[in-house]
């Protein structure tokens, strides 16, 4: 079944999704300030909830926690992000993920410095030579101009921390998706980003992206049938399903 | 009788942790509760006695949110243990402009607890007959337990405004730790019906205790 990701707030507030619904929830958190604020608005509520539970723990502990803490150097603040980058996923504590979260914010963290040496190299530059594979991604253009054009074109757009961006629109008149890049680090070596359509509750190859930057490609399939796109980072010669965490998860609204 | 798991009558009103805060606060010499936010702020620069400080006025809260959730006692000292030094070594990221202080710290907890209760999946929990546990604390003098019975029964007010439906997913979730889809299946619902609850019930409480930004 398909579901609309803003649905998953409340769940999300009181750790009520499995591991790979937590894991694309905070992946569209960072670009969705309604969420934002609403996972922290149903968190607060929640937490009243346990007004009632509260119970002394033995006089032990305390001299246990305040010695462990004094070997512990806290962490630094974290850069300040743009405001509306702000993830709420930032603000709880980096050892408060899931192993699956962890690793993918690692993998974010290594785009964000390769993203950084983009910067530095030419940001908005050219547009990236295309992956030369036929089965990737078609680059024509005129494709592409017409799902940003048409009438119904709906776009989903999720924005990481180190200031690229990712955004999906589709037309369902068209039958198409066009995945349209910002500012995004390349692929590590030896690995492609992959796209993905999620298509009755199936993750279908959509295409590899070999480069980052800024590029608009045409995503391979029925995009007018899919529910969310994913990206995840697979091997250089893609593969047939996703093996590692989406990096980016976009739903589209109204396919609840 | 209500089989939710929340109280929907007035119990004895012992162990609060608004009792904690009270009672720890006086003892530092201040006149209203402390300052989580502040706390927060100036253990994330090192400071040890703001850590102590913190701790006495959230460790009941945060025990016992972990032990009602992993049960088991052991269990719940280590899970409280990791939260507090989590909260500690994240102080200095914690954003009052993205969420309330008392509500941060007790993400981190739930979140752990839920976790040890998943990995633990199987294990006793599942068998245990759910039950409510009334504990009193060791300074509930009646300033004290008036204050926290005032607390207390605003949330119970609030949650009294919820659907029985909405307590039950509600309860299953943030206490027991199941996901919205073990809810689904455990209260007979149709997959996806049991997260629409969870946050309907959420929003209510939100609403009631108004505590929207």
């Amino acid at each position: 079944m398909t579901t609309s990701i803003h649905a998953l707030s409340g769940a999300y507030a009181v750790d009520a999704l499995d591991d790979d619904e937590r894991a694309g929830f905070e992946a569209h958190l960072p670009g969705c300030r309604d969420c934002q604020v609403e996972v922290a608005e149903l968190r607060r509520a929640a937490a009243e909830l346990a007004h009632d539970v509260a119970e002394e723990p033995p006089a032990a502990l305390r001299a246990s926690v305040l010695g462990a803490i004094a070997t512990v150097r806290p962490l630094p603040p974290e850069a300040a992000p743009e405001p509306a980058l702000e993830p709420t996923a930032a603000t709880t504590p980096a050892s408060n993920v899931v192993p699956i979260g962890r690793s993918r914010r690692r993998r974010l963290a290594n785009l964000a410095v390769a993203a950084a040496i983009l910067g530095v190299v030419g940001v908005g530059a050219v547009t990236q030579p295309w992956n030369p594979d036929p089965t990737s991604p078609s680059r024509n253009l005129s494709a592409a101009d017409r799902v940003l054009s048409a009438p119904d074109a709906e776009a989903v757009t999720q924005r990481f921390p180190d200031g690229s961006s990712a955004t999906v629109t589709r037309s369902v008149s068209e039958g198409r998706a066009v995945l349209s890049t910002k500012r995004m680090a390349a692929p590590p070596e030896g690995k492609a980003f992959e796209m993905w359509l999620r298509i009755d509750g199936r993750m279908a190859p959509a295409g590899l992206m070999t480069d980052g930057g800024d590029q608009t490609f045409v995503l391979t399939g029925d995009g007018g049938a899919a529910t969310a796109v994913g990206i995840t980072v697979e091997p250089e010669s893609g593969s047939a399903a996703p093996t590692s965490a989406p990096i980016a998860y976009l739903e589209f609204e109204g396919t609840a | 009788m209500d089989d939710s798991g929340f109280p929907t009558s007035v119990p004895s009103s012992e162990g609060a942790g608004v009792a904690a805060v009270v009672s720890r606060s006086t003892a530092a010499d201040q006149t209203g509760p402390p300052d989580l936010a502040e706390l927060l702020r100036r253990c994330g620069r090192g400071d040890e006695q703001a850590f102590a400080t913190l701790y006495d006025a959230m460790a009941a809260r945060v025990f016992g949110l972990a032990k009602r959730v992993v049960r088991d006692p052991a269990q719940a000292e280590e899970v409280t243990q990791e939260a507090f030094l989590d909260i500690w070594r994240s102080s200095g990221r914690f954003d009052e402009s993205q969420g309330h202080a008392v509500s941060w710290m007790l993400t981190v907890v739930h979140r752990k607890a839920v976790d040890r209760v998943r990995s633990a999946e199987a294990s006793t929990r599942r068998d245990t007959t759910y039950h409510h546990e009334n504990h009193a604390t060791e300074h509930d003098s009646t300033a004290e337990a008036a204050t926290a019975s005032l607390e207390a029964h605003r949330v119970r007010q609030a949650l009294a405004g919820l659907t029985q439906a909405q307590r039950e997913a509600l309860d299953l979730a943030y206490f027991k730790g199941y996901t919205h889809s073990e809810v689904a299946t455990m209260l007979d619902l149709p997959l996806g019906t049991a997260k629409t609850r969870i946050r309907d019930g959420l929003i209510r409480l939100r609403d009631h205790l108004g505590v929207g930004q």
